[in-house]
């Protein structure tokens, strides 16, 4: 589904990534955690294409092909969803129009006929019901005004309506109360599938235990330095990072 | 959009055989070039005009010739020869393109996304031996047009040209024409007095309703209106009526200079909502060829609980000089203006409004939404004025540039005098661009470029749009990022 080859990536001139291997199967989860600054969501970026972060070196394939040759909004529709870290504000644009606009992209691109007002609304309240989420916020201009877990969650019910086959999911833990972050979880959970792949970053083991990962990569300086199963995310939340970073100590 | 395209191709590869060997027809009914006493009374005359009317003209034509014209607007453009314009010409198509071939292919770039039939496409784009009738009427089938004026003829509503209500309605004209835009109140709106046109004109009687959208669309029976564009809209005495001007197909036009004169006048508890999406020839990138939109637009709320609401979707024009302005005469009246300025590539708009508060209670309400791209320049000028007479007027001005990329500009110039302490203004004003950030999210869910500049354009005009009347504002969404297509990444 995805395989990273010596990924190197420079913002501003800078240097973040610095030979980055990672491969994920379809059907897997995979966690990557790893200190403030260490590059995790530049690699998110990275992944989702976006301009500024520049590839200096080394591979993405997704799917069998060249991910670092499509555009940002082409391995959108081509099944590739980041739920940012920091959702962004779009003031006066309302969620649904903006979802189904969206939607309709990836549907165009899947050759799926488009879905007018009426359908797209059913299918959103059927994600929704999923999620346990009422779509009242999708009436607002987009994460305009929403508080720090509202746009989390709204960032969960895009992903669920767009439906992707890569999901990367940059701390979309961060900033929920207990029960959301059930309710994320379990949509997280619901979008799994053999044919899907997820790559959590997160900070906590918290969400780890709802969402079990196949897979714990530790992101320190630009790479990947350790890899193990869920029982690492356990080891980091005991000790922390001083194992595998020394700088942490 | 398949089915256009295979025309287009089609239309081209004949095209190519005609260039040569056409042959413009002389036209008779023209005036010769350049602006004088005689040429006024022509045009009057030719109108069979009554003759107070050609008074009017004349003494506007007077006026002109004392005025200079004006330079307070941050536009430039090369000095006009007002004797090079020929200032009548009888409604028939002159030198347009020969075919849709020798159209600005961008132009028809723009027909083709917004799904105009290629017949459609002639009339708009003025390519030569296409039907001669007002571009509005193309849009619906005159049957159509035909059932609504029956039906605003039942209701006593006089909507037609302004021609014929010289002759049906002469004494209306007589007592409104001129009554918000004086015969000398600017340089361009005098000269307008002496050569207007044609025009629309609009009267709803006492405490009728009207039913629908007064569009020009169903304006049939009106042959081109030209360069001198004359409108009055008087709504009496507890009347409604809303009037969309324009349409959002792009106009190419041979004249380069237009100034047309709008005035509204609502009388007491009356209501008028002027809607425009003005979308005319803006030249090509490099600003050749664009129109020159020099436009006087003015509304007064002369009776007590009035209000004239002014919407405006601003696209087209290599250059727009427009300020619809509201006179707040009647206590309790209310002004509002609503507007979307877009510039792009070389396009220049020095756009706004002015309230002028004269009666008790008057409350104004300002919106300005300017969009900035490629080297453009968007200026938002207004005028809040409150007389000492206004007790207790209000005003709220909120005007919010957006910029796209570092070669355009945009400048609010706002002017408040006020001569009564009990008023209350508010000036609110941002300055902002589309960030990457929000760029990037649009993206990363699928939408394009375009799609996601379009997206965020919109949101950014919510405010304008939604005042839109619902038969205009979808077009106008689409308009906003066909607009503003490449301006970004
Ligand atoms: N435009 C930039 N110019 C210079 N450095 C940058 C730029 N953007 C990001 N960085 C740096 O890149 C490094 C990695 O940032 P990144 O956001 O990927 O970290 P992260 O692992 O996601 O951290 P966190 O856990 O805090 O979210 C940081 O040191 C950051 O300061
Ligand atoms: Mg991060």
């Amino acid at each position: 589904m995805l395989e990273i080859k010596n990924l190197h990536a420079a913002v501003d001139g800078k240097e973040i990534l610095k030979g980055l291997d990672l491969t994920v199967k379809a059907g897997e989860v995979h966690a990557i955690m790893g200190p403030n600054g260490s590059g995790k969501s530049t690699l998110a970026y990275v992944l989702a294409g976006r301009a500024g972060y520049e590839v200096t070196e080394g591979s993405v394939a997704y799917d069998g092909k060249d991910l670092l040759e499509m555009s940002a909004d082409e391995r959108a529709r081509d099944g590739v969803f980041l739920g940012f870290q920091y959702p962004v504000e779009l003031p006066g644009v309302n969620g649904m129009t903006f979802l189904r606009t969206a939607a309709n992209a990836v549907r165009r691109h899947r050759g799926l006929p488009e879905l007018d007002g009426i359908d797209f609304l059913k299918l959103l309240r059927q994600k929704a019901s999923l999620l346990e989420m009422d779509d009242s916020l999708l009436k607002r201009a987009v994460n305009v005004g929403f508080s720090g877990g509202e746009k989390k969650r709204n960032e969960i019910a895009q992903m669920a309506v767009l439906d992707p086959t890569l999901m990367v999911l940059d701390e979309t833990d961060s900033g929920l109360d207990i029960d959301a972050l059930k309710v994320v979880s379990k949509g997280i959970n619901a979008l799994r599938g053999p044919d899907k792949a997820t790559v959590l970053v997160t900070h906590y083991q918290r969400l780890l235990s709802y969402v079990e990962p196949d897979f714990v990569h530790i992101l320190a300086r630009g790479k990947i330095v350790a890899s193990g199963g869920k029982e690492l995310a356990l080891e980091l939340e005991r000790d922390g990072y001083v194992n595998y970073v020394p700088e942490a100590a | 959009m398949a089915a256009t395209t295979e025309t287009q191709q089609a239309l081209k590869e004949i095209g190519g055989d005609y260039k040569h060997g056409f042959v413009t027809d002389i036209e008779m009914d023209v005036a010769p070039k350049g602006l004088n006493e005689d040429v006024v009374r022509m045009i009057s005359a030719k109108k069979g005009e009554p003759e107070w009317l050609l008074d009017w003209r004349l003494e506007a034509f007077r006026k002109w010739g004392k005025e200079e014209e004006p330079e307070w607007a941050k536009v430039h453009y090369p000095a006009i020869d007002f004797q090079d314009i020929h200032y009548y010409a009888a409604p028939k198509k002159k030198d347009g393109p020969k075919s849709l071939d020798e159209v600005d292919p961008e132009l028809l770039d723009t027909y083709a996304k917004l799904g105009i039939p290629i017949k459609e496409q002639e009339v708009l784009a003025g390519v030569m031996g296409s039907p001669n009738i007002a571009v509005d009427a193309v849009f619906d089938s005159v049957s159509v047009a035909t059932t609504y004026k029956k039906k605003l003829e039942e209701m006593g509503i006089i909507f037609g040209s302004f021609s014929e209500a010289v002759k049906t309605h002469p004494e209306l004209i007589r007592k409104y024409l001129g009554s918000v835009v004086p015969v000398s109140d600017n340089f361009y709106a005098t000269l307008n007095s002496a050569v207007f046109s044609d025009g629309t004109f609009v009267y709803v009687p006492k405490g009728v309703r009207c039913p629908m959208e007064l569009s020009t669309y169903f304006r049939i029976n009106t042959k081109e209106t030209g360069q001198f564009e004359r409108t009055l809209i008087i709504a009496d005495e507890g009347s409604y009526v809303s009037y969309l001007e324009g349409c959002t197909a792009p106009m190419r036009d041979e004249n380069q200079l237009h100034a047309a004169v709008v005035e509204l006048i609502a009388l007491d508890n009356a209501e008028i909502k002027y809607s425009t999406v003005q979308n005319w020839y803006p030249g090509d990138k490099n600003g050749k060829g664009g129109i020159y939109n020099f436009v006087t637009k003015r509304g007064a709320c002369r009776g007590v609980n009035s209000k004239i609401s002014w919407t405006q979707v601003e696209t087209g024009s290599a250059i727009t000089w427009k300020y619809p302005s509201c006179i707040l005469q009647g206590d309790n009246s209310q002004g509002e203006f609503y507007s979307v300025a877009i510039t792009n590539n070389m396009q220049q708009a020095d756009t706004g409004t002015k309230m002028i508060h004269i009666g008790k209670n008057t409350r104004s309400r300002i919106i300005s939404k300017g969009i900035s791209a490629g080297r453009g320049q968007n200026t938002y000028r207004g005028l809040v004025r409150v007389m000492a007479g206004a007790e207790n007027a209000r005003n709220y001005t909120q005007c919010d540039s957006l910029l796209m990329g570092d070669k355009c500009g945009a400048h609010t110039v706002p002017y408040i005098e006020v001569k009564n302490p009990s008023a209350q203004i508010e000036h609110e004003a941002t300055t902002s661009k589309i960030s990457e950030d929000q760029l990037f999210y649009c993206l990363q869910r699928g939408l394009t470029q375009e799609e996601a500049v379009s997206m965020i354009v919109n949101g950014f005009c919510k405010e304008v749009m939604q005042n839109l009347p619902m038969e205009f504002a979808v077009e106008a969404q689409k308009l906003l990022g066909i607009s503003l297509e490449g301006s970004v990444g």
